[in-house]
């Protein structure tokens, strides 16, 4: 019996050799959480292993970033209800003014603390279309016509069916002179001719790609150059509309969560790092549009062309204003599935 | 009078002892992980006010995801008694090979992630899929329609009907029915008037089961509902749209309607099986 327990106890040696110097590797590491939303895991996979060289080059520390994706209202949700998020990287403005005014764990003003709104890239609205074009869709208004399916996931659901909502809407107010009631009319019929609402743009885009249903998919221009990866080139064509909407999709270190969780520094000197020339370069190699084109390869870059882009500040009068006017309840949106009787 | 009194009365003491501390930890289990929650959410849906909580409840959208949800809820419930009950008598009652592994695949829709039926069944459904383009040319459309919604409802419940009825079914003494037979019963009046009797119960409690989780049903039924607002979209979809709206109020109101309903469906099946049961007894 005695030399069983000697065993014993030189098992828990060992075990406690282990702990031990598995959290003096913890200490030495620093994690940082970053929230983000539904089509960027491949963006931020990149950028953070370029991150943790770059810093550990200049500080000699490693830095560890978890990466956790959704839908972006639903990941803004999380970091309210208590998720320990050090940045977020989230589709819409409005999310994060969101966790802002409901949580208190970042300024009302987080938006001006760093370039471009906050914002390291901008993406835009795109169609995705069969081979060919059978249907001839070339711009928003070929979108109401009867017959044409189109694909776009639920305003309620997506930040991403928020800004192809409001790019259609854009062009409806551009070809109606500024008529709110004939644009209101359009969009209903837009959406008459969606025989789907998704919850999600990965959703979406596999009932558009891969069940074959609709005409058009309305889509992040980073997710339709994807679908052209996945699903093959001869298969898909993207179409660029005449207008769409310059996605402003912005980011911020959570200050409270980084002060608690004592990675202030790092989770700072990873935000900036998403405005600088590399991960520039690989914002705009996967279809992202750099706000600092300077280091990005110019064949990335003349992939996305140069279109008529309207703003969410500027034309809409910022997140506020538009989600009050189209996407709360019983507004605009909501009154398109009105029953009339 | 002399019926309703005997149920109010604590049971008397067993010969084993412990009453005391089994009642005490059920209702605190009971509480901690049911009682505690629900209670939250309808205290959470007090914070709407009564006048909103009225209009938020019978506003024509929430009325129509309601209607759907507990609609193909049921219909769903009723096609899983009906083949759930054919599956289970022909497991109990006859030996075949590929017997075993039916009997385990029967579980399945338990342990798939909903998200996954949800994909699979949309991709069989869908216009362009297997069975879909079949039914497409026929002029049929099942994803993307209430139709789609009740199929997902179906293949969701149908292990709760069978697993209910098979313990009972195999343990139904085969001489009564032996004697019916000997007594020249025909056949199908010793099943309506021998075997069904005793299973009844059984088959209530399971598509009651069936319809509990079909009624709250989200993950598999999203992906083939198109979810389209007045149309196919269901009452948990509406509950998760109001969360996206930050709006935690409207989405406890919809919960807490969900709640009322089920609740007085269950009891209304819960009297039913009693009434069953009583009726047992005394033939």
């Amino acid at each position: 019996m005695k030399h069983f327990n000697l065993r014993n106890a030189g098992a828990i040696a060992a075990v406690a050799l282990t702990i031990g110097s598995g959290s003096a590797i913890s200490r030495a590491d620093t994690t940082l959480l970053n929230v983000s939303y539904d089509p960027t895991r491949e963006l931020y996979k990149a950028i953070n292993e370029s991150f943790a060289a770059d810093y550990k080059a200049k500080t000699g520390e490693n830095v560890i970033i978890n990466q956790s994706h959704g839908g972006s209202g639903k990941q803004a949700r999380a970091v309210i209800d208590g998720l320990k998020a050090d940045v977020v990287t989230l589709a819409l403005a409005g999310d994060i003014d969101a966790i802002a005014s409901k949580s208190k764990l970042l300024p009302a003003d987080w938006a001006t603390k760093l370039p471009h709104n906050s914002t390291p890239f901008t993406s835009t609205i795109v169609f995705l279309v069969k081979k060919g074009n059978p249907k001839e869709i070339k711009d928003w208004g070929d979108l109401a016509k009867p017959g044409i399916g189109v694909i776009t996931p639920n305003p309620k659901t997506s930040g991403g069916a928020r800004w192809n909502f409001l790019a259609a809407w854009a062009w409806g107010l551009k070809a109606n002179n500024g008529d709110e009631s004939k644009t209101k009319d359009y969009i209903a019929a837009v959406y008459k001719n969606a025989p789907v609402l998704d919850t999600g743009a990965r959703g979406s885009t596999t009932t558009f790609a891969e069940r074959g249903i609709g005409d058009v998919l309305l889509a992040w221009e980073t997710d339709a150059y994807l679908a052209l990866d996945e699903f093959g080139k001869d298969k898909f064509d993207i179409v660029y509309p005449s207008i769409s909407i310059n996605a402003e999709t912005p980011v911020a270190v959570i200050e409270e969560n980084a002060k608690a969780n004592g990675t202030e520094k790092q989770a700072k000197a990873y935000i900036d790092y998403l405005f600088s020339p590399p991960a520039q370069k690989i914002a705009a190699h996967l279809h992202y549009r750099p706000t600092d084109a300077s280091a990005a390869d110019p064949a990335d870059l003349a992939q996305l062309p140069k279109i008529d882009l309207v703003s969410i500040d500027k034309d809409f009068g910022g997140w506020k204003k538009a989600g009050e006017t189209f996407f709360a309840d019983g507004a605009i949106f909501d009154q398109i599935y009105k029953p009339t009787n | 009078m002399s019926l309703a009194l005997p149920s109010l009365r604590f049971r008397q003491a067993s010969v084993i002892p412990g009453f005391g501390v089994t009642l005490g930890f059920t209702l605190l289990a009971l509480g901690i992980i049911v009682l505690i929650p629900l209670a939250a959410l309808v205290l959470k849906a007090s914070e709407v006010g009564p006048v909103d909580f009225w209009r938020l409840a019978t506003s024509p959208r929430t009325l129509a995801a309601l209607r759907l949800s507990f609609g193909a809820a049921a219909v769903a419930a009723l096609v899983d008694g009906v083949f759930g009950l054919l599956i289970a008598w022909v497991l109990v009652r006859y030996e075949f090979p590929g017997r075993k592994l039916l009997d385990s695949a029967i579980d399945l829709p338990f342990a798939l992630p909903t998200a996954v039926a949800g994909i699979a069944l949309s991709a069989l459904y869908a216009p362009n899929g297997w069975i879909g383009s079949i039914a497409d040319k026929m002029g049929y459309k099942i994803a993307y329609t209430p139709y789609g919604v009740t199929l997902a409802l179906i293949f969701i419940g149908l292990p709760f009907v069978v697993r209910a009825v098979e313990p009972v079914l195999a343990e139904a003494e085969r001489d009564v029915e032996e004697a019916a037979a000997l007594l020249g019963a025909s056949r199908l009046r010793s099943i309506t008037h021998v075997v069904l009797p005793s299973i009844y119960p059984a088959l209530l409690t399971g598509t009651a089961l069936a319809f509990a989780r079909a009624v709250g049903e989200y993950g598999s039924v999203i992906f083939i509902a198109g979810n389209i607002p007045m149309v196919s979209e269901i009452a948990p979809l509406l509950i998760v749209i109001k969360l996206e709206e930050f709006d935690y109020g409207g989405a406890t109101v919809i919960a807490v309607v969900m709640l009322a309903i089920s609740l007085a469906i269950l009891l209304l099946v819960n009297r039913l099986q009693a009434s069953l049961r009583r009726r047992d007894a005394q033939a």
